[in-house]
């Protein structure tokens, strides 16, 4: 079969279809993501880039294609879409934190809860993650007296926790001040450097030309071109990849 | 706000001799022209005449001979005068709960402690308290006090838990001493719950309430979001059926149909612990209500998170949801409480003696005809001072656990 993944390949998506009620979210995306590989997804709003990550775990249901996850088919079953949420960490446009916990607790409490780790060992876990993303300072406060650059690096740090295969990150800088941008974006760069395989929706070009390994232009549900940024930046084929480039450029 | 920040500003420009002092204060908010000057005279016309019947009722016509005459009434009922040891054991008992959860939750002796190991004194000072009396509110705050220090050298490690263990201990173990164990002869012969009365019922018939709605509310809220049709329609069902009916019917329906629907011989034959079921019935539904109010406020941001994270949805509702959920209502829930504390006189009605039952009993009483104003004015008092600690306690709570809120 042809959507069957080989050895390296730790994303299979083939055909994916989305509806919203009548109208057509995703149109037959197909996308092949290798192990340790950084996949930038840009296009205009309403595109179905976030869709379309989303649907990877399960946050939004797909109804025709197949998706396939660290060789686990992500069907109906709650225990492979348990499973595959459980290796795949995500990254929200408003952060999404828990603001009743502490910034230590919100880190602690998917490991301590579904990998039943220790709690000093969970805590040691996310220390270093802290320590690691820069404000390990924090670890004490609630979210909601940390900055926005601050509260999405504790994001970043609460996947990280679970060990995640696989990281998705939806639009992670697009509700912060633009001094605070950077900050998270250092933060991915270096996520990536370590060999995380990594889903990245943005509109920051610098870093889509800088970080990814390939580059994806959705338009209108459809994956319409997808190749290296330089490839993109040099020598986009499509005339709306163009239009679009032109625009944000 | 902009109107205090006004006067903050008009404060700043004044000569400096009417800054600060009371006449200045009183030409500026009371007499500032004619209009406000009329209804300065007016408003304190007004007070001078309610002020002066009230007290002049309070402290001359009154006959409060009929409150210390019925006080073991008015307290505990009918409850028998040869077990009322077992009352004070209770009470001591709470001193101690409440002194060693205070120890085990909060650490400090803050002032509010203080407040609460002075309350039985406040109360020695009520004149018609016999010395017996006065001996039991001292050994309740020595009791508290003691609950209190004696927590402080003892190792223990989850505090919060224990002080829950602790809780729920100390409800088992008042439910023994009120209801009683073994032989008509023996040291603590039963006494049958309709025996309880006045206002050691009501804080039962409350509390009991409170505590066996709240857990039901939550469940029928969490029921009415289940994805599992027949759990949702069952939940709408009950709840909008209940919200239905005013308490009163639930309260008559308890007395008279509920045999109906129980197996003969069932032990749920006491006529208090049917009206504590239609109580926490009724009340459920309203806390399923409310708590469902909390729940929508949840954005989809924290499903979604939760979610993302692999929690099942056990565990998010148990860590996510629920905490901040439940935190949301509060002061809605407690309002919800204090409502259901008054309500409970409604069982008056189906013949249990709780606090307004005994007024009406006292009443009825030929000795204490025409004492109508002294009785209801203390039963008045009475419900005010809990349902204030209610909401005094309450907005402690939410300072507390409102850290880092959004």
């Amino acid at each position: 079969m042809s959507e069957e993944a080989t050895a390296d390949e730790i994303i299979v998506c083939q055909d994916v279809c989305k509806w919203f009620g009548d109208f057509q979210a995703l149109k037959n995306c197909s996308l092949r993501v290798q192990a340790q590989e950084v996949v930038v997804i840009i296009g205009p709003s309403g595109s179905g880039k976030s869709t379309f990550i989303r649907c990877i775990n399960r946050l939004e249901e797909h109804q025709a294609g197949d998706i396939i996850v660290d060789g686990i088919p992500l069907t109906r079953d709650v225990r492979n879409i348990e499973q595959i949420r459980s290796e795949t960490g995500m990254v929200f446009q408003q952060f999404n934190l828990f603001p009743h916990l502490t910034v230590l607790e919100n880190i602690t409490l998917a490991p301590i809860q579904v990998r039943k780790m220790r709690k000093d060992e969970a805590q040691d876990t996310a220390m270093s993650l802290l320590n690691r993303v820069g404000i390990p300072e924090q670890a004490d406060k609630y979210p909601g007296q940390l900055s926005g650059g601050q509260q999405q690096r504790v994001a970043i740090a609460r996947s990280l926790a679970m060990s995640p295969k696989i990281m998705l990150f939806d639009e992670p800088t697009s509700a912060l001040d633009p001094e605070m941008i950077k900050e998270v974006l250092d933060v991915m760069q270096e996520l990536a450097e370590t060999g995380m395989t990594m889903l990245v929706v943005t509109h920051e070009m610098g870093f889509a030309r800088e970080v990814a390994d390939r580059i994806v232009f959705m338009d209108g549900g459809e994956i319409m071109e997808v190749g290296t940024p330089e490839h993109f930046f040099t020598n986009a084929q499509h005339d709306r990849t163009k239009l679009f480039l032109s625009q944000i450029l | 706000m902009t109107s205090a920040a006004d006067a903050n500003s008009d404060r700043s420009v004044l000569p400096i001799t009417e800054r600060y002092t009371l006449i200045g204060w009183v030409r500026r908010n009371l007499f500032s022209d004619t209009l406000n000057s009329l209804l300065t005279l007016a408003a304190l016309a007004f007070l001078f005449i309610v002020a002066s019947n009230l007290l002049r009722w309070a402290f001359v016509t009154a006959e409060w001979g009929v409150i210390p005459a019925n006080f073991n009434l008015i307290m505990r009922g009918q409850y028998p005068a040869t077990e009322a040891w077992r009352l004070w054991l209770v009470i001591y008992l709470l001193g101690a709960v409440v002194g060693s959860s205070w120890r085990l939750l909060s650490g400090k002796f803050s002032g509010a402690a203080r407040l609460l190991i002075a309350i039985p004194f406040v109360l020695m000072l009520i004149p018609f308290f016999s010395m017996a009396t006065r001996l039991n509110l001292v050994i309740t705050a020595a009791a508290s006090a003691a609950g209190f220090f004696i927590t402080g050298y003892l190792p223990i490690q989850r505090r919060g838990r224990t002080a829950a263990y602790l809780l729920l201990a100390y409800l088992v173990v008042m439910l023994i001493l009120l209801q009683g164990v073994g032989a008509e002869e023996g040291p603590m012969p039963p006494v049958a719950p309709i025996l309880w009365g006045g206002l050691l019922l009501s804080l039962l018939l409350a509390f009991f309430g409170i505590t066996l709605s709240f857990p039901l509310g939550v469940a029928l809220a969490l029921g009415r979001q289940s994805k599992l049709p027949a759990i949702r329609v069952m939940s709408v069902i009950y709840i909008e059926f209940i919200r239905g009916v005013p308490l009163i019917s639930l309260l008559f329906m308890g007395q008279v149909m509920l045999q109906l629907f129980l197996p003969d011989g069932f032990p749920l034959v006491d006529r208090v612990l049917r009206a504590l079921v239609a109580i926490t019935l009724f009340s459920a539904a309203y806390t399923a209500e409310n708590v469902r109010g909390g729940l929508q406020s949840i954005s989809r941001g924290q499903y979604e998170a939760a979610n993302a994270l692999g929690l099942s949805t056990y565990q998010s509702t148990i860590h996510i949801i629920l905490p901040q959920a439940l935190r949301a209502v509060i002061p809605v829930l407690v309002g919800q409480f204090i409502s259901l504390f008054k309500d409970t006189t409604l069982v008056a009605l189906v013949g249990i003696f709780d606090l307004l039952g005994i007024a009406r009993t006292i009443l009825a009483n030929p000795d204490w005809l025409g004492t109508q104003q002294e009785v209801y004015a203390i039963i008045a008092v009475l419900f005010w001072i809990f349902s204030y600690s209610m909401s005094y306690a309450s907005r402690r709570l939410e300072q507390r656990l409102g850290v880092g809120q959004r």
